[in-house]
């Protein structure tokens, strides 16, 4: 199998019914068009970051993939399948995690609900065991095993919610922004179990986030969409040459007046430091530094790669106003 | 269905573990079914009989549409309170699991709390088939046993209407319960006693009066104002609204599946 996920000219769209101005009058229908014609593939063992805006169609696009949604046009084969016409087989073989709702039951404690999931995929018992006990030292939830679910710490959770996803060994696995909430250790921890999880195991994932930390250290390859459409197929990198600021020049100046070239942004001003945001395909370094060393009075610099953050909101920001 | 038994048995497990709130709800139940029950034992001391009905007569009416919709209410839990798990969203975790929609749904609730109702509802038949001035013998009995599992169904078709609506509605669908608790308590007289209309609905719309009116007036040898295959369709009317339920049920979560509301 050449691709283990692809996607054609997937539409999703949805009617809303405003309400008239008075109760008898006519309700307007609108069409929101929350996907409109975005393909992509991914092959087997990837790990792609899905990102946009919030109501790109993020959310959108992994419902359809996991089956819960059927879309109004394209065509998506999971695993050779469509998952909204053979469900109960499709979703046997992919794991889903959602970062603002648990999959476990709410009232019991944590390995009564793996013992539900062993039933309900039909689990054999010896596979399941090793399973468990693997993935519950790799995330490091022994001592949780026993507690009700509604006890636990967000990050706890979430932690248990992963195994919870991987008790039956998908091939495929949806993180809907996992590390929503958490803080910086257990954000740490669960970036380094899907990472290893994808090297070692090849599991396939595709994470949707807006956590470009997450982004930076796990996606080796990027969707963006926007508006229901994918905007960009690539690396972290190109991200960066889309957005045009791929360069931050970080420098001591002398005091006064900061005059800048052309393509160049003054992003930070404090007393006598400056950061400036530059694309060096537009602006070389060479005259940017020289245009700052004779007007400004260079005393010290460094040149490093925007924050993906930063470089992402100018991106969202230059959608916005193209909508607009 | 062992998936059903075990994710009933989880919610089980789980209310245990707020059992102050579970013996409340109980305790509410049974008062509320004792009330109902006590209300029908006045009726039958103050008047004796209802028409050519007598008290035991009455109470194995009662008895049957009263186990019926026990059972199935306690299976059907789920349906009762699905608009909540619609709203929440919690039925995309329904889809993401791999077995039936209906099975995880009614799996998620099992309400013990009904088994108040079930209590009487076996006390009132228990009674009336002990005082019965007419025989009941082994046929009888398994005529009573096919009335109260038909109902069953009939109730579970019900339910399943009701909770497959919140797919259009989203709110919780509280006009079905005139139906069901309306009609559990219309039914647990002799539907001849009601006139016009409100007696054709619970006959031929809800047929609740196949379930014990019709075949009740036969086994008690009294003359029936319809034809006498009409005392045989308590299957034929749990079936076809279980039939009914399902096809609604089914059509819900398609249009669930398309809007993704």
């Amino acid at each position: 199998m050449e691709h283990i996920i692809s996607v054609r000219d997937l539409c999703v769209h949805f009617t809303v019914r405003k309400k008239g101005k008075t109760m008898f009058s006519p309700r307007e229908k609108t069409v929101v068009r929350a996907l409109d014609g975005v393909s992509f593939d991914i092959a087997p063992g990837e790990f792609v970051g899905y990102i946009g805006p919030n109501g790109a169609g993020k959310s959108t696009t992994i419902k359809c993939l996991s089956g819960i949604l059927t879309p109004t046009g394209g065509h998506i084969a999971v695993l050779g399948r469509v998952p909204w016409e053979e469900r109960v087989r499709h979703v046997a073989d992919i794991g889903v995690v959602f970062g603002q709702r648990t999959q476990l039951w709410w009232d019991l404690p944590v390995e009564d609900s793996f013992e539900l999931l062993r039933d309900i995929y039909k689990l054999d018992r010896g596979e399941y065991e090793r399973t468990k006990a693997r993935l519950v030292e790799a995330i490091d939830i022994g001592e949780l095993l026993r507690t009700p679910v509604r006890q636990l710490s967000l990050g706890q959770r979430m932690r248990c919610d992963l195994v919870a996803s991987l008790l039956h060994r998908p091939k495929i696995l949806f993180l809907d922004e996992p590390t929503i909430g958490l803080d910086a250790v257990s954000k740490l921890n669960m970036r380094g179990f899907v990472k290893e999880l994808n090297e070692k195991e090849g599991t396939t994932v595709l994470l949707t986030t807006h956590d470009m930390d997450d982004v930076e250290t796990l996606c080796r390859r990027l969707l963006l969409i926007g508006h229901g459409k994918k905007l960009m197929d690539g690396t972290v990198d190109d991200l960066r040459r889309m957005a045009g600021t791929k360069r931050v020049l970080k420098a001591t100046v002398g005091e006064g007046k900061v005059t800048l070239p052309a393509g160049a942004v003054l992003t930070a001003h404090e007393g006598r430091r400056i950061e400036v945001a530059f694309d060096p395909e537009a602006l070389p370094a060479d005259k940017l530094v020289l245009h700052l060393a004779s007007t400004a009075g260079l005393t010290d610099m460094q040149v490093v790669a925007a924050p993906l953050d930063e470089t992402v909101a100018a991106l969202y920001r230059r959608m916005a106003e193209v909508e607009a | 269905m062992s998936v059903y038994f075990k994710l009933s048995l989880a919610y089980l497990r789980g209310q245990m573990q707020h059992l102050g709130s579970f013996a409340m709800s109980v305790t509410r139940n049974l008062i509320s079914s004792v009330g109902d029950a006590l209300r029908l034992v006045l009726l039958g001391v103050s008047f004796g009989a209802m028409g050519r009905w007598t008290g035991a007569q009455i109470a194995v009416l009662y008895g049957i549409i009263t186990i019926s919709f026990a059972v199935a209410s306690a299976l059907g839990a789920g349906l009762f309170s699905f608009s909540g798990v619609i709203r929440r969203g919690d039925f995309d975790r329904v889809l993401l699991r791999p077995c039936g929609t209906l099975t995880q749904v009614l799996g998620a609730k099992f309400d013990l709390t009904r088994f108040g109702r079930l209590t009487t509802g076996v006390v009132g038949l228990a009674w009336g088939i002990a005082r019965l001035d007419t025989p009941f013998g082994a046929a009888q009995a398994a005529m009573t046993a096919l009335c109260v599992f038909s109902g069953v169904l009939l109730f579970l078709g019900i339910l399943m209407i009701q909770g497959g609506a919140c797919f259009w509605t989203i709110e919780g669908m509280e006009a079905f319960n005139a139906i069901t608790y309306g009609g559990v308590a219309m039914a647990s007289y002799p539907l001849e006693v009601y006139k016009g209309w409100l007696r054709d609905l619970f006959l031929y719309v809800i047929p609740l009066g196949c379930l014990n009116y019709l075949p009740c007036a036969v086994l008690f040898g009294k003359t029936l104002p319809y034809p006498l295959f009409t005392a045989y369709l308590a299957p034929v009317a749990g079936g076809a609204y279980l039939a009914l339920g399902l096809l609604v049920w089914r059509a819900g979560v398609r249009r669930y599946r398309s809007a993704g509301a």
